[in-house]
């Protein structure tokens, strides 16, 4: 059980990793995460589901190399095996026919919106995709996507490919242009508020799915909380997925950064270590 | 009398009748509690020394790591007792005729019987005598209140006015003699009978259930969803009261005995009951604990270093973040304040001793002789410098530009009349509010029952407090098949009361299974 069985670099700092855990790949559906930890003194983190397959038993996460763990991740290999990995948690995303879909996904974010995205499809819906990447070379999955979507739009930060401009501009082109039913949004908080208060104004519903910090991912700990509507939520029991229009973006902002300090630090050391 | 007793009779009150948390078993064993005091072995002891003479033994004192010393590392702060002590210790008990204090605890040990083995020197054998009834002694021993079950009804407090004999400090004492002889007996198993039994959770109340099943036969797998098992006694409570090791003998020895164990499993998402049974579990227990920490919902709560206490504690305990080693981050905090009375704010407050901080206080509303935490916790965190900041609640925090606590808004609380607990209810003195700075908030006021298992299964009868309704004599739920035990039930209750339903729950299960299963 978890061993990796492929590994894939879809860009210089992301990675794909197509991992054995049949249990998790035959109860996992689109929105769910799990939680890795990669050995005896990993931490435990949690990450997207973005793709499975139940006949071969496997699950595929894909990485984007930010801190300790998951350059650690980016320097497994095919055969290496993750010490300990749970899920699927959360609740998955509830498909429905409802017709123009948007799916809106930024940087690592579109692998989480890819399963979503297909998902939407699959449903008999209209889904068209706005994938934005800084540039060329960090855009992710686009033909993946491609298959599942009936349109999609690309924008880049410097123009380098598709079009030029942010996420909030490739929406803003289709909610001008048709009648879109439902909108989705995976990316960084950032850009997630964004999209938000662009669907907002076009009164589409939308939902937003959440990676917060995460410790145990059973609801046990809180250090994944967030405030929608007002009220406090466990992001790994509650959601992952929430009204987009009534996330509190700037207190989840916040607590992404609880441990930058110690975290740079532990990034300094891992780097010096790994170097020796 | 010793201090740390006074705070505790301060904190009951003299006049609290013996508590029979446990009549019914009291009733049942009179007659054979009886016979086995008469044996000859015993009444040769109880002969042998005058009554007098033991009273007037002093209470041992149990040996501690110099409090200045043990703030700075996380090895147990108690060292246990010798030999020699423990042989006093054990004089003092007079083996009375009518052993109130067994009428204390709730899985109902012989305690004299087991105190007058040590008495004799047959230390191996006072283990044994504990195990009839306690899966988990050496745990029990260092974590169980002794103060309010056992020893608040032993003869010495309830008639003599005196300390009473030191039962908590003997258990450990025997329990430890035997995982360190080396000669820790693992118990006998029937021959397996093939028949799976799924428990759920893998706290002192699985480990319970796994440990009566395994001994009769049955086919048993523990599922947790954590990466360890041992539930809050891993997690939740730290190394410098109850260290892994202690915890880990007792899991090798359930393994030994053939149990097995599901790490990163939680049932009702990796598999649910349903899917189970089609793998042919035949009967569950669900003691999934009571992990889901309670916030009080004030301004401010979720800055960024404020924690609940199972996070810090996870953090802590489980991940090993205090360690450069470990990739785990925790803030050490050098202002901190832990915010409630129980012993989940004790355990944080004095952890945040240990990773370096200046000043670590607890902010409770009631006055310390409310606390709910162990008596012996309190003394060992005055000792340690803690501040306690009783009659105080915080209104609101206060954050830097980066989301960062940095103050907190505290109001003073008064005394009124009591509430339905009993204990006087604090009341809000108003203009009373002031300003502390400080750098790191744990929130330690409590928990509610996992809504994991419940939320996967509809058709589980709950209470309004979200805990699994049962039947008490046999723990089985509202799903036949599916029983229930420990805080999931109880809400956050005591390692012993978890274990004791778990052994309650065993027994549930095999008549269950002998009516419906084996028989056919
Ligand atoms: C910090 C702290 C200090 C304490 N100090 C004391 C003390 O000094 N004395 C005392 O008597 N009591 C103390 N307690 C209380 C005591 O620890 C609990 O009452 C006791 O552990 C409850 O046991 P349990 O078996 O019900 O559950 P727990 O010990 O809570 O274990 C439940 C386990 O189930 C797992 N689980 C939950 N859901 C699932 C699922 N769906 N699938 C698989 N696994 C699941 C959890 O991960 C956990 O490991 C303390 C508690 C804390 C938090
Ligand atoms: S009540 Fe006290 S003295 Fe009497 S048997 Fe129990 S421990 Fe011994
Ligand atoms: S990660 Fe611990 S409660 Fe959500």
């Amino acid at each position: 059980m978890n061993k990796i069985v492929e590994k894939e670099l879809l860009s210089n700092n992301v990675v794909k990793l197509v991992i054995d855990a049949p249990r998790i790949a035959a109860k996992r559906k689109a929105g769910h995460f799990v939680i890795v930890k990669i050995d005896e003194k990993g931490e435990r983190i949690p990450l997207t589901i973005a793709d499975g397959d139940i006949k071969k038993g496997t699950i595929t996460l894909i990485i984007q190399q930010v801190g300790v763990t998951s350059h650690k991740l980016m320097m497994m290999e095919a055969g290496d095996t993750i010490m300990d990995m749970v899920g699927p948690l959360g609740h998955a995303t509830e498909i429905e026919k409802v017709g123009t879909v948007l799916c809106a996904g930024g940087g690592v974010g579109i692998a989480p919106m890819l399963p979503i995205a297909r998902a939407f499809q699959e449903a008999g819906n209209r889904v068209i995709c706005v994938l934005a990447a800084r540039n060329k070379e960090l855009l992710i999955l686009e033909e993946e996507v491609r298959m599942c979507s009936d349109e999609v739009i690309i924008m880049t930060d410097d123009g380098s490919y598709g079009k030029q401009g942010l996420v909030t501009h490739g929406m803003e082109e289709v909610l001008d242009r048709e009648k879109v039913n439902f909108a989705v949004t995976i990316g960084p908080a950032i850009m997630m508020k964004y999209a938000a208060l662009t669907t907002k104004k076009y009164n589409v519903p939308t939902i937003a799915s959440l990676n917060t910090i995460m410790v145990d991912g059973t609801g046990m700990c809180g250090a994944c909380r967030v405030t929608v509507d007002g009220k406090t939520m466990f992001v790994c029991v509650d959601g992952p997925e929430f009204d987009a229009h009534k996330i509190d973006y700037d207190e989840m902002i916040m607590r992404l950064g609880a441990y930058e300090v110690e975290e740079r630090a532990a990034y300094e050391r891992f780097m010096k270590k790994t170097k020796v | 009398m010793d201090s740390r007793y006074k705070l505790f009779k301060s904190k009951i009150g003299n006049s609290r009748k013996v508590n029979n948390l446990n009549h019914n078993i009291m009733e049942e064993r009179k007659d054979f509690l009886k016979e086995e005091r008469q044996q000859e072995w015993r009444s040769e002891l109880r002969k042998s020394i005058k009554a007098k003479e033991r009273t007037d033994i002093p209470r041992v004192k149990m040996l501690e790591q110099d409090p200045f010393e043990r703030a700075k590392n996380s090895a147990e702060v108690n060292q246990g007792l010798t030999e020699d002590m423990a042989f006093k210790e054990a004089r003092r008990c007079l083996d009375c005729a009518d052993p109130t204090c067994i009428s204390g605890c709730p899985v109902g040990i012989n305690i004299p019987k087991f105190i007058k083995r040590i008495e004799s020197g047959d230390i191996l054998e006072a283990a044994k005598v504990l195990k009839e009834t306690n899966a988990l002694p050496a745990v029990c021993g260092r974590v169980c209140p002794q103060e309010v079950q056992c020893e608040i009804n032993c003869f010495y407090v309830q008639k003599l006015k005196k300390d009473p004999v030191a039962i908590g400090f003997l258990e450990r004492f025997a329990a430890d003699y035997e995982r360190n002889s080396g000669k820790m007996s693992v118990p006998e198993v029937l021959e397996r009978n093939g028949v799976k039994v799924g428990i759920i959770g893998s706290g002192p109340s699985g480990l319970a259930v796994a440990g009566d099943m395994i001994k009769w036969g049955y086919d048993v797998t523990v599922f947790e969803a954590l990466h360890e098992i041992g539930g809050v006694l891993k997690y939740g409570i730290p190394e410098f009261r109850l260290p892994n090791e202690v915890v880990d003998v007792e899991i090798d020895n359930l393994r030994k005995m053939g149990v097995k164990f599901e790490i990163n499993f939680i049932v009702g998402k990796t598999a649910t009951v349903d899917d189970l049974k089609a793998d042919g579990f035949e009967v569950f227990f669900v003691g999934s604990g009571a992990g889901l920490p309670n916030f009080m919902n004030i301004p401010g709560e979720n800055y960024t270093g404020i924690f609940s206490s199972n996070e810090y504690l996870t953090r802590v305990n489980l991940m090993n973040a205090a360690d450069e080693e470990y990739d785990t981050p925790v803030f050490s905090g050098k202002k901190v304040a832990v915010i409630g009375g129980g012993n989940t704010a004790m355990d944080s407050v004095r952890t945040s001793k240990r990773l370096g901080a200046d000043n670590s206080m607890i902010i409770y509303r009631r006055s310390i002789e409310e606390m709910p935490a162990r008596v012996e916790e309190v003394h060992h965190a005055q000792e340690e410098g803690i501040e306690f900041m009783n009659l105080n609640s915080p209104l609101e925090y206060f954050a830097d530009d980066k989301g960062r606590v940095r103050s907190m808004k505290l109001q003073k609380m008064r005394l009124g009349e009591p509430d339905s607990s009993g204990r006087r209810r604090p009341i809000p003195i108003e203009g009373s509010e002031y300003m502390v700075d400080v750098d790191t908030v744990i929130v330690a006021i409590g928990v509610s029952p996992n809504p994991l298992i419940p939320s996967s299964m509809p058709e589980l009868k709950m209470s309004d407090w979200g805990t699994i309704i049962v039947n008490k004599e046999t723990m089985e739920s509202s799903i036949p098949g599916v029983f229930a035990g420990g805080d999931i039930v109880r809400g956050g209750a005591t390692v012993i009361l978890a274990m004791g339903d778990g052994r309650k729950a065993a027994a549930g299960m095999h008549e269950y299974l002998k009516k419906n299963v084996l028989k056919k």
